[in-house]
Formats: structure tokens, sequence, C-alpha cells
């Protein structure tokens, strides 16, 4: 239920491997290359990532959340490499008995995934190169 | 060692090997690490220290075989 991967992902894919019948919702978070960043235009994103310590960070997170929110599946990929304005970068979907405790984790693992797993990404614009840095409104 | 993202472009390496006497903390090999790559002395508040994969305290002290890697504050999602 957790993958980092250079591959692309399909939603409808994904949200199928959750579904069984104990489940009355579905909450999904996905993040997209955006066209701007800081005022400036973003023509293509790299990222980076500590692979094995991802994982495992993500597995920390995901446990987290289950045992937290009492949700029935949390599933989560993150890509990375080369990616173009639209891309998808990151899918968070977690399915529940119940709207409320589904919102909540998915709300909570995207946040900490921020927070504590080892990614970065690399922006490109027309004039260069450039991290970005944390902290920055750039993204969701 | 491990380097990754802006440190690793400091540093010019993606990883090597580095010994330390015995009782080695993880913060002192960070400062260790930024006596030997002088571009990351002025990243003091910018290294992010992680053992085996998880994030450590800076007193945490190393053993043999431990993978230690620096990097920036992440910026994932």
């Amino acid at each position: 239920m957790i993958r980092v991967t250079k591959d692309d992902f399909s939603v409808d894919e994904e949200l199928r491997r959750l579904n069984a019948p104990s489940v009355g919702g579905m909450v999904t978070f996905i993040g997209v290359v955006r066209a701007e960043s800081e005022g400036q235009r973003v023509d293509s994103m790299e990222i980076e990532v500590y692979p094995e310590m991802a994982e495992k960070q993500l597995e920390t997170i995901r446990g987290e959340a289950l045992r937290k929110f009492g949700v029935e599946e949390i599933l989560i990929v993150h890509r990375f490499g080369n990616l173009m304005v639209g891309d998808d970068i990151v899918l968070i979907a977690v399915s529940a008995g119940h709207r409320d405790s589904a919102f909540d984790a998915c709300r909570y693992v995207i946040d900490e995934l921020k927070k504590r797993v080892p990614i970065w990404k690399r922006e490109r614009t027309p004039t260069g190169v450039r991290w970005v840095e944390v902290g920055r409104p750039d993204e969701d | 060692m491990r380097y990754f993202a802006s440190i690793r472009e400091l540093t010019d390496i993606k990883e090597e090997q580095i010994e330390v006497p015995e009782g080695t903390t993880a913060d002192a090999l960070k400062h260790r690490v930024q006596s030997l790559h002088e571009r990351l002395r002025p990243q003091e508040g910018n290294i992010l220290v992680a053992v085996n994969g998880s994030f450590v305290e800076p007193s945490r002290v190393l053993i043999q075989g431990d993978e230690v890697a620096l990097f920036p504050p992440v910026s994932g999602g």
C-alpha cells in the first residue's frame, strides 16, 4: 500500500484496490505539478528521493493514521524523477466506513508526508533550476 | 554516508565511507562532514541527519555499519 516510483499511476485502478464491503467512502488527495511558483513560470520538476527511508517513513505515517483514525485502508503513491506541468506527483487514498475519519486521515497523511518523508522537489524555470524551499507556500 | 538534494550538490558526491572513533555521535559526524566538505559549513541549520532511515537525536551514538544520511529539510508532496 506504499509505493515510491518513477511510474505514473491510475487513480481508478488504485481506488479499486481499496474498495471492500465494509467501505462506505473513499477520500483522495492528488498533488500535481503546477505551472507557477512564487510568481515564476515552472516548466517542469525533478523529484529526488531517499527511497529506503521514504518507504519506511511512509509506512510509519500510514500506521499512525490507521490507528489514530480507525480507517479501513490507506494507500500512498509518490513519484520521483522528471515530471511535467500537470503530471501527478502524489496520491493519498483512504477508505473508511464513514467520511469524517477518511477526510481526517487523508489530511493527516499528506501533512505528515510534507514534514518528514525524505523527498525534495526542484523546479525548472525560465531563469534556471531551484530547489523548493520548505516553508514556501509552493504547493497543493 | 549518503547525501541528498542540495547537500549532495554541495558535497559533489552521493556517498562515501567515513571512519569515526568509537562513541562518535550523529551530531559530531555531521560536523566532521562539514569540515571535510567546506561548502557545507554555512549550511548549519539546513542539514538534517538520519541514521538507518530514521531521524535521530543529535546525541545518538553511532555504531559500526550505521548508514548515516545528510539532507536538507524535505519538500515532497
